[in-house]
């Protein structure tokens, strides 16, 4: 059950058109433990979207493409983007059981999931839990693996520098300016620093220091059909891992979006929707 | 009051272009950096100084705990504190101390704790700190949003191993003990006197105040910068009610003793740069891992800042900036005297520790200094804040066990 819209609506991104009434929610979870920040918008299928550890937690164009078609559901991750409660929430094993429990709350029985990087490994991890409540899964450049000749970048200690050149292929794109516009304020600025800071510790309680969590153990579990999709240029996560992916996921297929880096869906929101609607249509 | 002396025991042979080609002095900087023999020969040059340090009737010689770095070569200041518990006589061995939340299970601490008080003849005193942002999340991989939470979980079930005296259960969130039993335990009772480093936040301070510990402030930046924050603690500490007895505080200055005021920078300037140049050398990401500290905390500590012209990093000052600013007490006997009680009674500190080793100073210099501060300046202070107790202060059983060591 949904409750108390915060009556945010329509929230201008930058002069891109907004095609689809999105709202804010706050969703309780477990009693009063959990409330969490909510966006969401559109109608049709359930679909539910994880993101990353980069924090995203407005309304894209990425999702407003997406809702064109389904019921989008974006809610923040516990900790991060004032969605609270992570205090209730030690290890993994927690974490992936209080989003079972969401898409309960929400009283979706199956329910198609999209996550990148952090939000794509708990993605999976859902999935491989409770697959008969995932209808398609899609991951974008999701965390999850490790390869010890590829080890992945400490994006804990990344600087605005580090993280530019490791999320996008082109730092100066759209999204990119609009993502790490840096507020001139010092007030605003420290709030945003503050708040990635927030973010980086709310991801870093469930996979500090080396997102290795032992997803290979249960993703044979992941049985429904997934798309892997994944930046031809992501500096990241190189494409060695779409492969790692596509190995354990016998029913998965890879999609590279070209001239996208680690945050593929928001560089490039045409070509992402453009991949994942036929799939989850299909 | 009581004065102690502080070593870091650093490694002196960084070259002259590490700046240049390193981030870092902690964490990341390669250990092909690190030349074995020469670790030899500080060991035994630093353990010859803080020998000294109790023959020349320093109240205390002071160790801690850093990990993966150069400015500090002690992971395991339990085991430079068990050889001097063995070739120091009078002087308290302050481990100031072993980050509680790395030691799993932390019966560990209580275990080692007990023998060096033990050996000691009940000098110990049992520092428990966080541990920095580099040595607990970064070096040793702890959890940052979990590690406030281990230390304070490891601290309880420490002073309970040292006070229980049948085997009890520990059911806590990150330590599940069926049989918590230590052997030996502390000679001191109803355990060692426990003191607190932090770096100004208020969590520590209500943390330290409610248990009644010493806490100290451990800053490079001197007596006046530090007063900002020591002025902190004072407040705190009246607004719930505690006394302001001055041996509830500790505080770190560095020193350098000379026969004149220009002769101190002729000998020590070098050496002090090379402390704040390169020891001092921390790439930024690596001190504050994300959740090291709460976002309250961070909010309090740089909203003050906000707007303000950022302060000259260290690495930039010169001699007179350090001494003018008070990061270094430098001079002659009678200027460090004088900048000495001022500084003491500024801070309001009953345990002042003085770091008289600073970065590449040779032994011979070390030992100098040490003199001079013994001989011309201490005896002007000891008797400052001499009518407050000190139950912080280690409590020795007597001559009888140091006597049987020497044997």
């Amino acid at each position: 059950m949904v409750a108390a819209a915060s009556g945010r609506t329509h929230r201008c991104h930058g002069g891109r058109l907004d095609m689809v009434d999105y709202r804010h929610v706050t969703v309780p979870v477990r009693g009063d433990k959990f409330s969490v920040q909510m966006v969401e918008g559109g109608s049709g299928d359930g679909l539910i979207f994880l993101h990353g550890e980069d924090g995203l937690t407005e309304w894209t164009p990425f999702l407003d493409r997406l809702a064109q078609h389904f019921h989008v559901y974006a809610p923040a991750h516990p900790g991060q983007g004032g969605s609270q409660g992570l205090q209730h929430l030690d290890d993994l094993w927690d974490l992936v059981i209080f989003y079972e429990e969401l898409v309960q709350t929400l009283g979706l029985d199956r329910v198609h999931i999209i996550g990148q990087s952090y939000g794509g490994m708990l993605a999976a991890e859902l999935a491989a839990y409770r697959p008969e409540k995932v209808g398609r899964l899609v991951l974008i450049n999701p965390l999850g693996l490790w390869l010890s000749d590829t080890p992945i970048p400490d994006f804990f200690i990344f600087t605005p520098e580090d993280r530019a050149k490791a999320l996008w292929f082109d730092p100066e794109c759209d999204a990119a300016k609009t993502v790490f516009a840096q507020p001139t304020d010092p007030e605003e600025k420290m709030e945003s620093n503050l708040s990635r800071t927030e973010t980086l510790t709310a991801v870093g309680k469930f996979i500090w220091p080396i997102p290795d969590k032992g997803l290979t153990k249960r993703i044979h579990r992941v049985t429904m059909p997934t798309l892997l999709l994944w930046g031809d240029s992501n500096a990241m996560l190189p494409i060695k891992y779409a492969e790692a992916f596509q190995n354990l996921l016998p029913n998965s297929s890879l999609k590279l979006i070209e001239k996208a880096g680690h945050l593929a869906q928001d560089e490039k929101p045409g070509e992402a929707v453009d991949a994942i609607l036929p799939f989850l249509k299909g | 009051m009581k004065l102690s002396m502080f070593h870091l025991m650093p490694y002196q042979d960084l070259p002259e272009d590490f700046e240049k080609q390193h981030r870092s002095a902690w964490v990341d900087l390669p250990n092909e950096n690190f030349n074995p023999e020469l670790g030899r020969q500080y060991y035994s040059d630093y353990l010859d100084e803080l020998e000294h340090a109790d023959t020349l009737g320093f109240d205390g010689v002071c160790v801690n705990e850093h990990h993966s770095n150069a400015y500090g070569l002690m992971p395991s200041p339990n085991i430079m504190a068990a050889t001097l518990a063995r070739n120091t006589k009078n002087a308290a061995l302050i481990v100031l101390g072993n980050s509680l939340s790395l030691y799993q299970p932390p019966i560990r601490v209580a275990e080692e704790m007990a023998m060096m008080d033990i050996m000691s003849g009940g000098r110990l005193v049992a520092g428990f700190p966080v541990g920095t942002s580099m040595d607990t999340t970064f070096s040793y991989g702890q959890v940052p949003a979990q590690l406030r939470e281990r230390h304070t979980e490891a601290h309880d079930l420490i002073i309970k191993a040292w006070t229980e005296r049948k085997p009890f259960i520990f059911n806590g969130k990150y330590n599940k003990l069926r049989y918590v039993n230590i052997w030996p335990r502390p000679l001191q009772q109803p355990h060692p006197p426990v003191w607190v480093p932090g770096s100004g936040s208020l969590e520590t301070w209500d943390w330290v105040l409610d248990r009644n510990y010493v806490y100290c402030y451990l800053s490079y930046f001197g007596y006046q910068r530090g007063h900002r924050v020591v002025k902190g603690f004072w407040e705190r500490a009246a607004e719930r009610g505690v006394d302001d007895n001055p041996h509830r505080l500790g505080f770190l200055q560095l020193v350098c003793v000379s026969e004149t005021d220009e002769s101190a920078q002729q000998e020590y300037e070098e050496h002090v740069k090379y402390f704040y140049q390169k020891m001092l050398r921390i790439y930024a990401p690596f001190a504050e891992s994300p959740g090291y500290r709460s976002i309250h905390s961070i909010r309090e500590s740089i909203r003050p800042q906000l707007g303000q012209e950022t302060m000259k990093t260290a690495a930039d000052l010169n001699w007179k900036d350090f001494v003018d600013q008070g990061h270094i007490i430098a001079g002659s006997p009678a200027t460090v005297r004088d900048k000495m009680e001022e500084a003491v009674k500024l801070l309001r500190v009953g345990h002042l520790m003085v770091l008289l080793h600073i970065g590449t100073m040779p032994k011979e210099l070390t030992m100098k200094n040490m003199d001079l501060f013994s001989k011309e300046v201490m005896p002007g202070l000891k008797n400052i804040y001499q009518e407050y107790d000190d139950p912080w202060w280690p409590q020795p059983v007597g001559e009888h066990t140091a006597a049987t060591a020497a044997d």
